[in-house]
């Protein structure tokens, strides 16, 4: 039986992929003629109209740090199944490897998007800190001007991003050299692992700790949480994950990865399942822990969102779907053995999955800028202005990971592991 | 305490345990149960044996936790004995919730260990009966439960011919009970009945 090991992209995948990124587009032009985001607004001005440069900017960098580290967190599950040394990833792998490409192009975008908010925009309500007058004589935020102020983002940015496209790369290549080396050669195999054990440090200084603080807790600069970093991973991690289930179920029913069986879709499944409760059990700990110690500083954040005092904030809704769909839906469904065994209901979780993560982003992002907005921070319009955007670089991530897919086998068929993954049985 | 008859097979290698234990069900024998050293993958479909329930008996112990939790500590704050700790509210749910997951996973470890043991027929100063000691050494051990009317000699034919390296009828107690061999007499007698082939 000859596999077919060779992707090519079915016009259906071409199709809708420019479909999302015109949507995308479309979207992004509508903010140019409506939201002005470069005639200056400073957000003094009155009523929503002041905000129309924030909500331009707010809506490119949310969708455009999410969906970066939706690819980001790719690459960690190949680093981390790779330094585990596991096999049964393999006859799959490829796919995560595609998925991870995105970061070659969503990479710089995403650093423009950010760089130009930072140096160019003169609007300030999304980062505080880049106001210099306001941080003289504000004493939280120049202490903390150490860490935000401008130089620094742009130089941690860069670094982080760069690094990951460096690894990302350097992998891609080593795992291609590897189809082409002779059978029972391991070489490659070794080097993969200490690419892998490279990035993996990489990745924990950044995406682990320091970027989620600078990129999106500064947001809300006077805040802080040490858990925030954790938490934004485990949002992108387990997204990362359904994502590549998507992909997996999707080549599947195309009649590709002949060897990838109930049992490898089975344990992606674990995955979602798993990362879910690991996300909840964050969010919940970082809740708890302010609720408890009732601090005004602390607490500034969720009055924000889901108000205090018997009054709801503007984002209580969204607040509580965040917890049902990311926690309660992936509990409940993904519990039962055969569920994750059925190929229908894991791709409506990882459907769901995603979209709520997306929306968990939506909700850490959007109050803090538009807060002097009270209620009417939580905007249907902006809400589906955002919505645009974001498919506009789904429609990215898809057409970019189908690219990467053609480009190589999708069988790593010299791996040394590689029979772990064709007889993997749980 | 019921004895019955087996005639025993045993195997040394995988290999041959799997299609042995294929023809075996294939023939209609009856299979007891299969003794292994270690756990194999795959055996129990081999065997056709059902999906265990222990996860769902799991899950039940697990919302039981979660309701004694919930439901002790709300009546003990709220109407048993109300304190007023760092004004918060009585019920306060989100300090309640690390106390409710950590009776969930009480309950359903303890609940599923003992209903595992249960299941194994395992618990201390019990005894069951061991078809062959190098079960838990290096040999695979497959009995099969023959009646009165049972043509023996076909049976042993048909193991040796399956690939078992050792075949012996044997009668043996199928479940467990508490007592000790050197006491309990009647074991001890059909122990030397048996004959090795």
């Amino acid at each position: 039986m000859a596999l077919k090991e060779q992707f090519e992209i079915p016009g259906g995948l071409k199709k809708w992929s420019l479909a999302l990124m015109g949507i995308g587009v479309l979207t992004l032009i509508l903010g140019v003629v409506y939201l002005h985001p470069f005639s200056g607004g400073h957000g003094e001005g009155h009523g929503e109209e002041a905000y129309g440069a924030t909500k331009f900017w707010m809506a490119l960098m949310q969708n455009g740090i999410f969906w970066l580290l939706v690819t980001a967190a790719s690459f960690f599950f190949v680093s981390v199944t790779t330094l585990a040394q596991g096999g049964w990833q393999l006859s799959f792998r490829r796919v995560p490897e595609a998925i991870s490409g995105g970061i070659n192009v969503l990479g710089p975008i995403v650093l423009v998007i950010l760089l130009a908010y930072v140096w160019v925009s003169d609007d300030h309500n999304i980062y505080h800190w880049k106001d210099v007058e306001h941080v003289k004589h504000d004493e939280k935020l120049s202490w903390k001007s150490g860490f935000l102020n401008p130089t620094f983002y742009t130089v941690l940015s860069v670094a982080s991003v760069g690094l990951w496209i460096f690894f990302r790369n350097w992998y891609r290549k080593n795992s291609l050299a590897e189809d082409l080396a002779p059978k029972g050669e391991t070489k490659h195999y070794w080097k993969s692992l200490a690419i892998a054990a490279a990035f993996l440090v990489t990745y924990g200084l950044t995406v682990m700790s320091t970027l989620p603080w600078m990129w999106l807790m500064s947001i809300d600069a006077h805040w802080f949480s040490t858990m925030y970093s954790w938490y934004t991973f485990a949002s992108s991690w387990v997204a990362g994950i359904s994502l590549m289930m998507l992909f997996v179920v999707y080549l599947k029913n195309l009649g590709y990865l002949e060897y990838v069986t109930e049992e490898h879709i089975h344990d992606i499944g674990k995955f979602m399942f798993a990362f879910s409760v690991f996300w909840t059990y964050l969010w919940f700990s970082q809740y708890m822990l302010i609720w408890y110690s009732n601090q005004p500083e602390e607490t500034e954040y969720f009055i924000d969102r889901i108000g205090a005092g018997g009054k709801g904030g503007p984002f209580k809704a969204i607040f509580l779907l965040n917890l049902i769909i990311n926690f309660l839906a992936p509990l409940l469904i993904l519990m039962r053995r055969g569920a994750k065994r059925n190929y229908t209901i894991v791709t409506i979780m990882a459907v769901v999955i995603i979209f709520g993560h997306w929306l968990d982003f939506y909700q850490m992002v959007t109050p803090g800028p538009l807060k002097k907005l009270g209620q009417a921070s939580n905007s249907l319009s902006y809400f589906l202005y955002s919505l645009g955007v974001g498919l506009g670089f789904l429609g990215l991530v898809l057409w970019l990971a189908g690219r990467y897919l053609t480009k190589a086998p999708l069988l790593p068929k010299n791996h040394p592991l590689v029979k772990e993954s064709v007889i993997h049985h749980t | 305490m019921s004895v019955k008859k087996f005639v025993v097979g045993c195997f040394d290698d995988e290999k041959t345990l799997f299609p042995a234990v294929k023809n075996t069900r294939k023939a209609g024998y009856k299979i007891h149960d299969l003794y292994t050293p270690f756990p194999v993958h795959g055996l129990d479909h081999a065997m056709g044996l059902r999906e265990t329930s222990l996860h769902t008996a799991g899950f039940i112990y697990a919302i039981t936790g979660t309701t004694t939790a919930l439901s002790f500590m709300g009546w003990v704050f709220t109407k048993d004995w109300p304190l007023n700790i760092g004004g918060k509210p009585n019920f306060p749910l989100p300090a309640f919730i690390p106390i409710i997951f950590e009776l969930t996973v009480l309950f359903a470890a303890v609940g599923m260990v003992l209903t595992f043991c249960y299941l194994c027929q395992l618990a201390p100063f019990v005894k069951k009966d061991h078809f062959h000691l190098r079960a838990t050494d290096d040999l695979f051990v497959m009995p099969l439960e023959v009646t009165d009317k049972t043509n023996v000699e076909e049976v042993k034919a048909f193991l040796k011919n399956a690939g078992a390296v050792e075949v012996f009828e044997k009668e043996a107690e199928t479940g467990w009970w508490i007592g000790r061999y050197d006491k309990d007499r009647k074991i001890f007698e059909k122990e030397e009945k048996t004959v090795i082939a």
